[in-house]
């Protein structure tokens, strides 16, 4: 510890009251409330119909937004770090739009885009694709929310890549492809599934942009974080401590597997703090 | 990086070195990029102000004379002026002693600082409800008291700081620990006392960082929808904020004045966004001028 700096105790009280109060007395007020509601009556909300249904849209409509954002996420990175064109400097700031704008506005903005008579709705209507009030519209909007993250993950490690492997590999005849898959993608891979799984977290939780384009019908389109306030407003206060408490269940093993994610990675590196 | 031997050869034209240089993959790579990146990032951000101004300029101005709406630019700008300096405060206080301390339980405080990133809006509001709302933890209490929390402007206050707790903190812990202790130690040395250190030496060391947090944390605060619809009871002219009028506004199909109070909550967003780019370009600056990370 260091002994020369004063303000330790005054700093650490600071932050651990602020802290205590702001973050750990509501979220134990969550789990209290949860164990409250006893183990066979909180079975008998997660297997009912409509909350089972819930998770099921909200984990696959998830999982179809982190693919989008692994793809793009990643060719963002790559396009960002690895070349150089006009207007470079205003793609890497868009990057941050989804962190930037309120979720509210950009569900109100997707949902102006992909209704049947939208930019995006009328043409795809056409070619007999519904987006607005369907699961895809949900996946958009988790899509929307998430892409910063992968970019904002990989981009660092991709930056720090050493090119003398690389151009060993190169001047050994292996081909582009084989090369990114063999010494690239491998080094990148814990800073890719970081990002992904940070995206994927960020998704099962949303609900400003969704409740705007999904329509909102049980069973059909309805995400966990709504069915959660549906309950809050309908007073079924056990129901919704037993979904909130499972969704932050969900929260702290992603949370967890981050964090083995970026030990991986520092022991790849070589760097600790 | 400019002392990196491959962007300069890249710079200089030279040779084909490295994977994805050629000139096909590179025209796919970035043609693709750009094409989705204007439909999936610029086109929601032109729609709002289309969609904002589709009757006009008078009907976009007219949009702002409603009381309500009136009223929720207040009640925004109130919470975000209460919510941002206290989580400056707590910004730096979590900082000085992650940063400038090592003490049993560090790596978990960290873990707590960035907690409420993690978790979803909507589970921070129904957390609030359990101990503020008249079944929660402390309800009774609150009850008896008169005091009334839960779907009032405190409780919007309270969830506002919950899920912008670690802006400021997670800007400035990796940067206060980059750039070490010395500076602060030499001050001690010289006779200087806490506070002054803080003030004179190293809130200048760090103050874009400080900044581009507290520009963050005020956009998010203003922006906060899913906590803030739990614990404010959704009041209009009373517990509505910005993002909340908005949802009411499309719910009652005036589709015109939800989009333009979605230009205004946009624009910080845009505000935000050229202030980090600005940040960003003063500290690339200062790095070359210092040869150290200064944000």
């Amino acid at each position: 510890m260091n002994r020369v700096i004063p303000g330790f105790s005054l700093s650490l009280g600071i932050t651990v009251l602020y802290l205590s109060l702001i973050v750990l007395l509501p979220l134990g007020a969550l789990v209290w409330q949860a164990l409250d509601v006893g183990w066979e009556r909180y079975l008998a909300i997660m297997s009912g119909a409509r909350t089972l249904a819930a998770f099921r849209i909200t984990l696959s409509t998830a999982a179809l937004a982190t693919l989008f954002n692994g793809v793009y996420g990643l060719a963002l990175a790559w396009v960002l770090v690895r070349y150089d064109f006009p207007g470079k400097r205003y793609l890497d700031a868009l990057v941050d739009v989804p962190f930037a704008l309120p979720t509210a506005v950009a569900g109100l903005a997707l949902s102006a885009l992909f209704v049947k008579n939208g930019w995006f709705g009328g043409p795809l209507a056409a070619l007999g694709i519904d987006v607005a009030y369907t699961p895809l519209g949900i996946a958009i909007a988790m899509a929307f929310t998430s892409i910063p993250f992968v970019v904002r993950t990989v981009q660092p490690v991709l930056e720090d890549l050493a090119a003398d492997v690389e151009e060993a590999a190169a001047t050994l005849g292996a081909s582009d492809l084989r090369i990114f898959a063999r010494i690239i993608f491998p080094a990148i891979l814990p800073a890719f599934l970081t990002g992904a799984s940070l995206g994927f977290a960020r998704s099962l939780g949303e609900f400003g942009a969704i409740i705007f384009i999904a329509g909102n019908l049980p069973l059909k389109t309805e995400v966990v974080s709504l069915l959660t306030f549906i309950r809050i407003e309908e007073y079924d206060y056990p129901a919704a401590a037993a979904i909130a408490a499972t969704l932050l269940g969900f929260a702290f093993v992603l949370l967890f597997l981050v964090n083995m994610l970026q030990l991986w990675q520092q022991r790849r590196i070589g760097t600790g703090d | 990086m400019a002392s990196d031997p491959r962007t300069q050869a890249t710079a200089q034209g030279s040779r084909r070195i490295r994977v994805g240089d050629g000139p096909a993959t590179r025209r796919v790579l970035v043609g693709g990029v750009l094409l989705v990146t204007a439909l999936v990032l610029v086109a929601p951000l032109l729609a709002i102000f289309v969609e904002a101004f589709k009757h006009g300029m008078a009907a976009y101005a007219a949009s702002f004379a409603a009381p309500d709406t009136q009223y929720a630019i207040g009640l925004t700008l109130f919470t975000a002026l209460i919510v941002v300096p206290v989580n400056v405060g707590f910004g730096i206080a979590a900082a000085w002693c992650i940063a400038k301390f090592r003490f049993p339980g560090r790596n978990l405080l960290v873990a707590l600082v960035e907690l409420p990133f993690s978790i979803s809006p909507i589970i921070a509001g129904v957390a609030y409800l359990f101990v503020y709302g008249a079944q929660g933890l402390l309800g009774p209490w609150l009850g008896e008291h008169d005091i009334k929390i839960m779907f009032a402007v405190p409780a919007i206050i309270l969830a506002s700081l919950f899920v912008t707790a670690p802006f400021v903190a997670r800007e400035l812990i990796p940067l206060m620990i980059a750039q070490g202790s010395e500076e602060e130690e030499a001050a001690v040395t010289l006779g200087a006392g806490g506070w002054r250190i803080l003030r004179l030496v190293t809130l200048p060391n760090v103050r874009f960082a400080l900044l581009y947090g507290a520009a963050l944390c005020n956009a998010r605060v203003m922006g906060e929808f899913g906590a803030v619809s739990v614990v404010s009871g959704n009041i209009r002219g009373q517990t509505n904020t910005l993002p909340l009028q908005i949802e009411l506004l499309y719910q009652d199909n005036n589709a015109v004045a939800a989009f333009a109070v979605a230009t205004l909550l946009t624009l910080v967003a845009l505000v935000t966004l050229v202030a980090k780019a600005i940040i960003e370009r003063l500290d690339a600056a200062r790095v070359k001028a210092q040869g150290r990370p200064g944000h």
